[in-house]
């Protein structure tokens, strides 16, 4: 595009801008914005920078804590670990790219939420991801799981941080826009984060990294668009990843971070050059001089506009202290990365580019910023669903039920997806992936992190406020399991189109029952990412306000993991189960149903078991601990079994309605065993401290009984459990 | 004894087998950089795993022709033990230390999983704190571990003892079944003709711990302490 | 002066990349493909002038470092 462009209603409309919106462009400018002004404008107030739909929400969520260092605003979140160290994570959004190439969009995905990381002055520990992709039988599904599981395990894997967890989910609704939701977890010391506040008018901004090309071009506005079927044709603007050069960029930064040169520091994502100098600019109050001529292109001929919009990866933007430019330079050329001066920071509160030795954009940064939309959208409450009885429900025979639930695209092993991530090196992946929460141990301590991605979006769409109630309770529950103590959450909010008042609904009251279950629970938000517009041809997907939670182990040999560890343990169930079949998976597998008001999450309950939970871990009294989720009781007891080789046989009280009782999805319940010499003093405390508690079985075998009901060997159901996503992927239409 | 560990750009199990040595010898390994073309005198020199080069044009072949991988040839003449672990085993037989090619995985994934390997050999440095014919368990991580050498040299490796692990099921049993990637022969590490150096891709630095869930990695690593020391 | 440099694996070494393809080919209706070998392409643009040295050069560029003469053959064609 050349800078003669016209400002047509089209080409304002191409950028995403309202009529509304550019009539402020012209009231802030005084004068009409040329292409490059208008483009900045355009990334600067789309949703994917400026949240302007979900902002007036946001802010209502909590975000402090004692142990709070920093909350949402900078790249990542940050707490306090103690012994002067601090946990450092992000999880982030990249569905509309992962959908167009699923490789590359996956993949660079995983390349800018390590960078939001390591930007903060944390060496990156563990990656998670949360996945859901369109009904199997879509016939495009196949190639977009292969796709990104492939993309997150090339990025991730060569850059040597394991992925060590996640979560994934099938569901028709996302047929059209899956979503690919990555997390990443960071160390740094607690009195070493770095920002991205500018600060010394005169101070040299710095560009680092790999040279800007033409990609990726209003990837930003399109992460904010909604799809129609002529999307697969914006292929050429998704960007392509490169782990080695990132890889030597996370050993660059935190190089130079460990002397005193840098000031400010941010990476170019989503908007590249344009977002990284604006907020730094923006947050410093200062303004900023670039000449463009300076940024190092790896194509010809580019113009200022392609450059400030250009999301080409693995860059970033700092303003270092006067004096440091040739240590700095040493550095990044040791790691043969680009290294260019490429501006100043000015008093003027304005934001000046060159190309070519004449002014390109001018334009005032505080006006720009504060003027950014923000929206208060209609919206309306969701429709309320009957609860629906037990008894009304078909009792199909639980362990026929049990073979179809354990072999359901939700329940199946996920081990086809994550062997193919590296989970093990930095020799600190203490629990593999598979259980309740990852458990990373903190390098060269006897501390470790446990680490959960979660959100069960069938209860989110029932009702979304009982859902985001859940999300948060339930990575709690899963950080519990792994005795670590909860300590904070990102969220990444995956919604349809805001525009929409029954969509906007969805999304006020996501907000509210999360922020009701972090303050009931102590567990704020540190940082987030907001995913709207994930809609084709008017279909939304399943609200899906995704929860990544950190939690610490103070000692790394005393925690818990879900396999058996012994035949003759007793199994105990904490929590109350009434056989709540709403919403659960047993009514969408086994009856074809996905209705129902989902089951209530009781918050004063959950905080006193968790920390029952815990209390039990902590004293060494348990050998295995589960959550009690998706598929109820006895898939949970199942998994445990599965995970183990060791059977168990379970004892159903009288008087129950069995399918109820095996299948329910009660929230706040976890199973314990222990070997019988324990299980007085763990019943004794649970009595203490107002817990329901109770043996439901004991373990043994090579078979999993159902006393009443018969019995199935563990080797019949693994290969039901473990069969169907390799079957799934080595279907004879399997993309290579 | 005294271990250097060679570092690329692109390296990524460096530190992790930093940490089993130095559980191992009690005394931190040397971390030699690429561009270094002096490499003092030590005991072992390992060539860790990860993605040298990010793994462009093939695994190992811009590492391999590095001016420090030169210096570590002359010192495996020499006789200095250098042990290669996976993209650290693609370097080296890209290099011409060891014969043959490390190639895509049959079924052309990343796979990372505990294996379970059957020890070949026990008279090498490496091997000699394993029992003849014990069943260890170890995890790869790779897309391209696929070992792949014409019939000729093959049946040499065989005859002259050169086979150092091979993949088998839990019980020892060699079989396609328990080939994780193809590998002629269920080959997962051979030896020099001198047995002073081994290239495997499994990782023995990552089960050099009972709690990351198992400790088969560290008797490699305390056997070479016993023979360099 | 520029070479164009093609690197294929050898005969007979099991090209599993190549067979994904061709299976990928066949599942999408394109029948009659007996074989599929995957190979590499590489362009060199050269500041030598002389064909017989760019070609020698080119050589022993394949040899050292291009391909990996174990398992590939390469061709060079200068343009």
């Amino acid at each position: 595009m050349s800078k003669e462009s016209a400002i047509t209603p089209e080409v304002i409309k191409s950028h995403g801008l309202t009529a509304d919106e550019y009539k402020l462009v012209l009231e802030i400018m005084g004068r009409a914005p040329n292409i490059t002004e208008l483009g900045i404008f355009s990334v600067m107030w789309s949703e994917h920078c400026s949240y302007k739909s979900s902002k007036k929400w946001l802010k209502t969520l909590p975000t402090t804590a004692p142990w709070v260092i920093c909350g949402p605003g900078e790249n990542a979140g940050v707490i306090d670990i103690g012994d002067g160290e601090a946990a450092i994570f992000k999880m982030e959004s990249h569905n509309h790219p992962s959908f167009i190439e699923p490789y590359q969009g996956a993949a660079t995905g995983v390349g800018g939420i390590l960078r939001d990381v390591f930007t903060m002055g944390a060496r990156p520990v563990a990656n998670m991801n949360a996945l859901r992709f369109g009904d199997p039988a879509h016939p495009k599904t196949r190639h977009l799981v292969n796709g990104v599981v492939a993309g997150i395990g090339g990025y991730g894997n060569c850059i040597g941080v394991p992925t060590v967890g996640g979560e994934t989910n099938f569901h028709a609704s996302y047929n059209g826009n899956i979503l690919v939701n990555a997390m990443t977890v960071g160390l740094a010391r607690a009195d070493r984060i770095f920002y991205s506040a500018a600060a010394g008018v005169g101070n040299p901004v710095v560009y680092v990294g790999s040279k800007t090309g033409r990609d990726g071009i209003h990837g930003a506005t399109m992460a904010s668009a909604e799809f129609s079927e002529d999307s697969e044709e914006k292929r050429p603007t998704v960007q392509v990843g490169d782990p080695f050069t990132e890889k030597l960029l996370v050993e660059a930064c935190l190089e130079l971070m460990a002397t005193d040169a840098i000031v400010a520091i941010q990476d170019m994502g989503a908007a590249g050059l344009t977002s990284s100098s604006f907020e730094m600019a923006s947050k410093g109050g200062l303004g900023i001089e670039m000449d463009l001529d300076a940024v190092p292109m790896r194509e010809e001929g580019m113009s200022a506009y392609e450059i400030m919009l250009s999301e080409s990866q693995e860059r970033m933007l700092m303003v270092l202290k006067p004096g440091r430019e040739d240590l700095a330079r040493s550095v990044f050329e040791k790691w043969e990365l680009d290294f260019a001066i490429v501006g100043v920071l000015t008093d003027t509160g304005r934001m000046v580019l060159k190309r070519h030795g004449a002014v390109v954009a001018d334009l005032p940064i505080d006006p720009l910023a504060q003027a950014s939309p923000e929206y208060d959208r209609p919206w309306v409450p969701g429709v309320k669903r009957a609860v629906i009885d037990a008894a009304e429900v078909p009792a199909h025979e639980p362990l026929a039920a049990l073979k179809t639930l354990v072999g359901c695209p939700d329940l199946a092993s996920k081990r086809w997806i994550w062997q193919q991530y590296d989970h093990m090196v930095m020799g600190d992946t203490v629990q593999r992936p598979g259980g309740d929460a990852a458990v990373v141990r903190v390098h060269g301590s006897n501390k470790a992190l446990g680490i959960t991605t979660d959100c069960t979006p069938r209860y989110c769409l029932a009702d979304p406020h009982e859902g985001g109630r859940q999300a948060v309770a339930e990575a709690y529950r899963n950080l519990s399991a792994v005795g670590a103590r909860p300590l904070a959450v990102t969220d990444n909010l995956n919604f349809g189109n805001p525009e929409k008042p029954e969509i906007m609904g969805q999304i006020v009251e996501a907000i509210q029952g999360m922020g009701e279950a972090c303050r009931a629970l102590d567990f704020p938000v540190v940082s987030g990412n907001v995913s709207l517009y994930n809609e084709t041809n008017g279909t939304a997907i399943l609200p899906t306000p995704a929860i990544g939670a950190v939690g610490l182990i103070d000692d790394v040999n005393k925690t818990a993991s879900l396999p058996f560890k012994q035949a003759g343990d007793s199994i105990i169930l904490i929590g109350e189960t009434k056989g709540w079949l709403g919403a659960s998976l047993y009514l969408r597998e086994l009856c074809g149903r996905e209705d129902g008001a989902p089951p209530p999450v009781a918050l004063h309950r959950e905080k006193r078991e968790g920390d029952f939970v815990r209390g039990q871990i902590a004293e060494q009294n348990v050998s295995a601990v589960h959550d009690v989720s998706d598929g109820g009781l006895l898939v949970a007891v199942a998994e445990m079994a599965m995970a183990s080789g060791i059977g168990a046989e379970i004892l159903p009280p009288k008087g129950v309605a069995l399918h109820a009782w095996c299948f329910g999805e009660d929230q706040g319940r976890y199973l314990l065993t222990a070997p019988a010499s324990q299980v007085p003093v763990i019943l004794e405390a649970a009595h203490q401290h107002d817990i329901t508690a109770q043996v439901i079985g004991s373990t043994g075998g090579r078979d999993l009984t159902l006393k009443g009901s018969g019995t199935i060997s563990l080797e019949e159901l693994t290969g039901i459990n473990e069969g169907w996503l390799p079957g799934f992927m080595s279907a004879p239409d399997a993309n290579s | 004894m005294k271990a250097a560990v060679i570092v690329f750009p692109g390296s990524n199990c460096d530190r992790d087998v930093a940490v089993a040595l130095e559980a191992s010898t009690g005394k931190a390994p040397l971390m030699v950089w690429h561009r270094d073309t002096a490499l003092p005198a030590v005991d072992l020199i390992v060539v860790p795993g990860g993605f040298s080069y990010g793994d462009y044009l093939r695994c190992g072949a811009m590492a391999a022709h590095s001016p420090i991988l030169r210096e570590v040839k002359a010192r495996a003449e020499a006789g200095t033990p250098v042990l290669g672990i996976c993209n650290g085993f693609q370097i080296i037989t890209e290099a011409g230390l060891l014969p043959g090619v490390l190639m895509r995985n049959a079924q052309l994934k990343f796979i990372c999983k505990d294996v379970f390997l059957k020890v070949e050999r026990t008279d090498s440095p490496f091997t000699r704190a394993y029992a003849q014919d014990a069943v260890v368990r170890l995890p790869i991580a790779h897309a391209e571990g696929n070992y792949y050498a014409d019939a000729a040299t093959l049946d040499r490796l065989e005859g002259e003892g050169l086979v150092a692990f091979r993949y088998a099921g839990a019980d020892g049993s060699v079989s396609a079944a328990a080939n994780p990637n193809g590998s002629a022969r269920n080959i997962a590490g051979i030896f020099s003709e001198n047995r002073r150096v081994l290239g495997l891709m499994p990782h023995p630095e990552r089960l050099a711990e009972d709690l990351l869930g198992g400790s088969d990695g560290k008797v490699m690593f305390d056997g070479l302490v016993e023979a360099l020391s | 002066m520029k070479a164009k440099v093609h690197i294929t694996l050898k005969n007979g070494v099991l090209d599993p990349q190549g067979k994904a393809v061709q299976h990928a080919l066949s599942s999408l209706g394109f029948g009659g493909v007996d074989d599929v070998r995957q190979g590499k392409y590489i362009e060199l643009e050269l500041s030598e002038t002389d064909p017989a040295k760019a070609r020698a050069s080119v050589e022993q560029m394949c040899k050292s470092l291009l391909a990996n003469t174990v398992i590939e053959n390469y061709s060079v064609e200068l343009v």
